[in-house]
């Protein structure tokens, strides 16, 4: 490890490091615009000058410089502080001075910058330069002229997310970062691209012309769009969530969000159900909490806990969904399911519905094997952290499913079931692949366990994983991908059959034959209502969806900005929300509904407060309990929940989600996703741009 | 003055068959075989002692450029490439060579190549040579058909190809790494250094980029032997030298001359003398536009050869003499270079791209008289802010003519934009 000395501070890097990246270690900033450590080092702001010796007499980019052994470097000299005034000032000639109406402005590098190297006047007397406007989509407003052309943004594009769609063209102070022909950027991570912008160039066209960094109320949570479990940030003011950023958590999202998650909230604003409702001569007519649950109760009192069932949807907390489930079991009712796709998991197994080595696991995989998904769409973060994967070399990458452009080289061995069975008999040359693989991994999509014959494919993909090597001392590759973020702490909370109880299959018959009369609906809008036939619905959730819709009694919840919930995401990492913003109107807290209803119904819940709810949660599952480490289960077989696993049909394996841009209430009621869908899912960037 | 013997670019003029017959005839092409079975370091250490310092402008020694390529070829294939983009201002002697001597590049590749174990090499030639191409294509066809390249070169056993890429008449594209780029198919910016190309180049392998001229010269080094070449000219600044004179000479010309020449000998002895005579010459460009100028009394006296100019401030560059003579509005002919520069930075590092427009603006409005003479601080300043702070060197090359204006010629500038104020714009018409 060299040794080298920084502003009279000696350090010890790895070798191969930056200076910039050795300062950093022992806390000294070095400023720089076009340097960030999750993309190739550019080297073009020479912001980050310093003086280094030995080495020629001038000053070099730090961002750009291996450490050597006695390397002295002076990061604030006047040698380096002249240059970087120098480069200041070169920035800012051709800058609009226009911060006033800049949505960057408070979170702005350059002005950050400018407050230390700027001088508070111009020597620059010619004209300065303006920048035609680019079309990126829906998402990413332009303001070219203020680019710093740190090509930030085109490596993002080029490197993370793997649409090469970005780029450069024209020379010196023509220069111009443009999508070459004012195409929408096609990919799901593009918001990204404004959390990178160190300037006000890019920026987020939803946010546009809203607000200033310092008027906003930022809450820590978790995304719940898909079931990453990515971290964010939200920036409220009032009583309104006005944007999502990510935050940093190496092991889920590293620094990246997607857009559905930073781009639906829109939809929290409209469609909401602010107030209950009751079903009156066939129309939801507003209705108070009293009368609401006493509309409930009614229909309750008497009827048979075996005619009962609750249904959870994509998104409802763990919180919520424990204390559902108390309620139905003291009303008598076994017929609970957090599965409204019917995806078919062994659920007394851990194992087979968790994505086992982890999304950091990905990073030291050397074969993956995607089943029944398209990640691209199903979870975007985990698709650039596979792309990384991909770009270092050294990992085969196959599919079974729809051909897709996951942005990584993969060979898409077909979509049928026997390609599935020919890899898990060894007789598929992909089963060689990932026999001689130290760390082999599979992916397995909903698109492969929501089909009729789930089970069985589980069951496969069992034999597959324990046959091929895919699960072996200290690394399990196997891996079930969720699409809903609810799912996890779903299964973790008991939301599924009790003894005798009935599966969603099992309930939506019940309802047809009228076996089941009364179904509650905590958030579930996924499920063909139709098949509810005359059962009494209870419908308690965020936003006037199919479920609302079918309802006989609306209870109005709060959405995941709106609450103190907990979400456990595909890896089995338990993580919580943070309320915001108040739901709005009469809509109250999820886990509260239920107390107070449970108390309408004469089975009052014993849990009074948010803490004794997570109680309860810790006490069904280690999961749920921060003090408590997760029991790891020996890995066995399973796939035969409930018996036998039944026959493989033939029908080819898709992926769930067809509309990357509207999959759940919140971004169905989105206008910003309503707009990506008419350009990205049915193909309409010809009506865009120049053209349109 | 260079005895006629002593000359590497016997048909320079194209006087001759300038192809295999004539190219043989002039001694190309003897002995190739006998030099490739000396070896690799025979080879090598023979253009380290010739002293030979790259013709391409910087003039780094040869010898240890190549030194620098690994011994061994590991994983990846050495590749050489010649950088043929002549684009600097005044400069026209890899034309030539191409034209009517392009046997000497061909050997001088497969000898190069050999030296460093690659068995590819590169000819990027400048997009608007081309009857240049033309010319070396078909030297490189002969050479096929010889047997003198391609597999197992004159009969060496080394098998060895060489291509022609042309490029799209970027000045940038001159820089190697920008060059490497503009190769492998990516747009013509130059690289981070290190790495440097002999670690990673073309396609991320080791790879050495050499300009033609300096390639050309190794075959007749080898047969003529190093200390030949090494006892022409001064010490460090050893041999030959082809020389591009233009501008305001009688006779604008390339000439191969003898490093360290007195500059005023090479003038009045090839190009013919200066318009009107040795004392109505005002400044010159010793090696491109890219090198500050001289002003005439520096002239008088300085021997043409890297170390003499760079005592003087200035550098041989790529030795192609621009001559001012007093007629010259020098404002107005850098203010033309500054523009230049303008449009050849690519625009990835924010002082040239940036500063190069800047000082281009400020130069055109002091070519008109319409600036302040505090200006010409500031300009010098942004010079200064620009020189040294960029990933390669058309920052200090833009920079450099500004400031060798400034420093020998300030009282003009003064004068001008003095005279500006009290006579208004007439002067500047007058000085166009």
């Amino acid at each position: 490890m060299p040794k080298l000395t920084i502003d009279g501070i000696e350090v010890e890097v790895p070798a191969g490091s930056t200076v910039l990246q050795a300062a950093e270690s022992i806390g000294i900033e070095i400023p720089r615009f076009c340097y960030h450590e999750r993309l190739s080092i550019a080297g073009n702001c020479r912001m980050c000058l310093v003086e280094v010796s030995p080495g020629p007499p001038k000053p070099a980019a730090s961002c750009a410089l291996p450490v050597a052994e006695g390397m002295i470097v002076k990061t604030d000299s006047p040698l380096a502080v002249k240059a970087r005034k120098g480069v200041m000032e070169f920035l800012l000639i051709n800058h609009p001075l226009d911060c006033p109406i800049c949505d960057q402005g408070g979170e702005c590098d350059l002005q950050d910058q400018a407050l230390a190297f700027g001088y508070d006047r111009s020597r620059y007397n010619e004209p300065k330069r303006a920048v035609e406007e680019k079309y990126m989509g829906p998402l990413v407003s332009t303001e070219m002229t203020r680019c710093i052309h740190c090509t930030r943004c085109i490596r993002f594009a080029t490197e993370v997310a793997g649409v090469p769609e970005l780029g450069a063209v024209g020379r010196g102070e023509h220069m111009e970062v443009t999508t070459y022909v004012e195409r929408a950027i096609d990919s799901e991570l593009s918001g990204n691209l404004v959390d990178l912008c160190p300037v006000g160039a890019l920026t987020n066209k939803a946010y546009a012309y809203i607000a200033r960094p310092w008027e906003l109320k930022k809450t820590e949570s978790i995304d719940v769009f898909d079931a990453v479990g990515t971290n964010i940030r939200i920036d409220s003011r009032g009583g309104e969530v006005l944007r999502v950023l990510p935050r940093i958590n190496e092991d889920v999202n590293e620094e990246w969000l997607a857009d559905k998650g930073r781009y639906a909230i829109d939809g929290l604003k409209r469609q909401r159900l602010d107030r209950p409702y009751v079903r009156k001569d066939g129309r939801l007519q507003p209705a108070t909490w009293a009368e609401a649950f006493g509309a409930i109760a009614e229909r309750v009192k008497g009827a048979s806990g075996a005619s009962m069932a609750a249904l959870a949807g994509d998104m409802a907390c763990a919180e919520s969904m424990v204390l559902l489930r108390d309620l139905m079991s003291s009303l008598g009712s076994r017929s609970l399911d957090c599965r409204q796709d019917g995806a078919a998991f062994d659920v007394t197994q851990r194992e087979s519905y968790l994505f086992n080595s982890g999304i950091a696991g990905i990073d030291e995989a050397d074969a993956l094997l995607i089943v029944g998904s398209n990640p691209r769409w199903e979870a975007p973060v985990i698709n650039a952290r596979i792309r990384k994967r991909y770009l270092r070399g050294g990992f085969k990458v196959a599919m079974i499913g729809e051909p897709r452009d996951l942005t990584y080289k993969h060979e898409n061995l077909g979509a049928g079931v026997d390609v599935l069975r020919q890899v898990a008999a060894g007789t598929h040359p992909f089963a060689e692949v990932l026999k001689v693989a130290e760390r082999p991994m599979i992916i397995l999509g909903m698109g492969a366990l929501t089909r009729p014959d789930g089970a069985a494919v589980l069951a496969l993909a069992n034999t597959l994983a324990t046959d091929l090597g895919v699960v072996k001392d200290g690394w399990n590759g196997f891996n079930v991908l969720h699409t809903a973020a609810a799912r996890v702490g779903g299964l973790e909370a008991g939301f599924v059959p009790g003894p005798n109880g009935r599966d969603l299959e099992g309930i939506l018959k019940g309802c047809e034959s009228g076996a089941v009369d009364f179904v509650y609906l905590l958030g579930a809008d996924e499920i063909p209502m139709a098949r509810l036939g005359k059962a009494f619905v209870v419908y308690q959730g965020s936003h006037g969806d199919a479920g609302a819709m079918r309802a006989d009694v609306v209870l109005p919840g709060a959405a995941y900005t709106e609450k103190d919930a907990t979400y456990v995401n595909t890896e089995g990492r338990c993580q919580r929300t943070h309320r915001a913003v108040f739901p709005p109107g009469d809509a109250r807290e999820d886990w509260a509904i239920l107390r107070a209803l449970s108390e309408v119904l004469g089975h009052k819940l014993p849990q009074d407060s948010l803490a004794q709810v997570r109680d309860r949660l810790a006490s069904v599952s280690a999961v749920f309990d921060d003090d408590t480490a997760v029991p790891v289960s020996a890995w066995g077989t399973f796939g035969e929940p409930g018996g036998e696993p039944g026959e493989l049909a033939d029908a080819p394996f898709e992926s769930v989600i067809t509309t990357y841009y509207m999959t759940d209430p919140i971004s169905r009621a989105s206008r910003t996703m309503a707009e990506c869908t008419e350009v990205y899912g049915k193909g309409n960037q010809q009506r865009t741009g120049t053209n349109g | 003055m260079l005895q006629d013997r002593d000359r590497i670019f016997t048909n320079l003029y194209g006087f001759h068959d300038p192809f295999l017959k004539g190219a043989q005839a002039r001694g190309d092409w003897d002995r190739t075989k006998e030099f490739l079975g000396n070896g690799q370091e025979w080879i090598i250490e023979q253009v380290k002692e010739s002293g030979m310092r790259g013709r391409g402008g910087a003039g780094f020694p040869t010898g240890m450029k190549w030194s620098f390529m690994p011994k061994e070829v590991g994983e990846r294939p050495h590749y050489l490439v010649v950088n043929a983009d002549e684009g600097e201002p005044g400069t026209c002697k890899d034309r030539d060579i191409m034209r009517h001597d392009p046997h000497k590049l061909v050997e001088g590749c497969l000898i190069a190549s050999y030296s460093m174990r690659a068995h590819t090499c590169y000819i990027y030639v400048r997009g608007e040579f081309y009857r240049e191409t033309e010319a070396l294509q078909r030297a490189i066809d002969e050479a096929y058909d010889a047997g003198l390249i391609g597999k197992n070169a004159c009969g060496s056993g080394f098998d060895f190809d060489l291509y022609i890429h042309r490029g799209m008449g970027a000045y940038i594209c001159g820089e190697e790494t920008a060059l490497i780029n503009s190769i492998e198919g990516k747009k013509g910016q130059p690289r981070l250094k290190p790495p440097f190309p002999a670690g990673v180049g073309v396609y991320g392998c080791p790879t050495t980029v050499n300009n033609v001229e300096s390639i050309a010269a190794v075959p007749t080094i080898l047969r003529r032997g190093a200390s030949w070449f090494a006892d022409l000219g001064r010490p460090k600044n050893s041999g030959t030298k082809l020389f591009c004179i233009s501008g305001h000479v009688n006779k604008p010309c390339n000439v191969e001359e003898e490093m360290g020449i007195p500059l005023r000998e090479l003038i009045e002895k090839h190009a013919g003398g200066v318009r009107g005579g040795w004392d109505n010459l005002l400044a010159i460009i010793p090696g491109g536009s890219s090198v500050p100028m001289l002003p005439k009394s520096i002239c008088d006296t300085v021997l043409m050869d890297f170390d003499s100019l760079r005592e003087v401030q200035s550098g041989l560059g790529t030795a192609a003499v621009i001559v001012m003579d007093k007629s010259t509005d020098l404002v107005r002919a850098i203010t033309r270079l500054a523009k230049f520069y303008t449009h050849e930075s690519c625009g990835q590092c924010t002082p040239c791209r940036e500063g190069t427009g800047w000082m281009w603006r400020v130069m055109e409005r002091m070519s008109q008289g319409k600036a302040s003479v505090e200006e010409i601080d500031m300009l010098f300043d942004v010079s200064k802010q620009i020189e040294g702070h960029t990933i390669c060197a058309l920052g200090d090359a833009a920079a450099w003519p500004i400031q060798g204006l400034i420093r020998h010629f300030r009282p003009e500038m003064e004068a001008r934009l003095l005279g500006a104020t009290s006579t208004g714009t007439t002067q500047s018409r007058a000085a166009e």
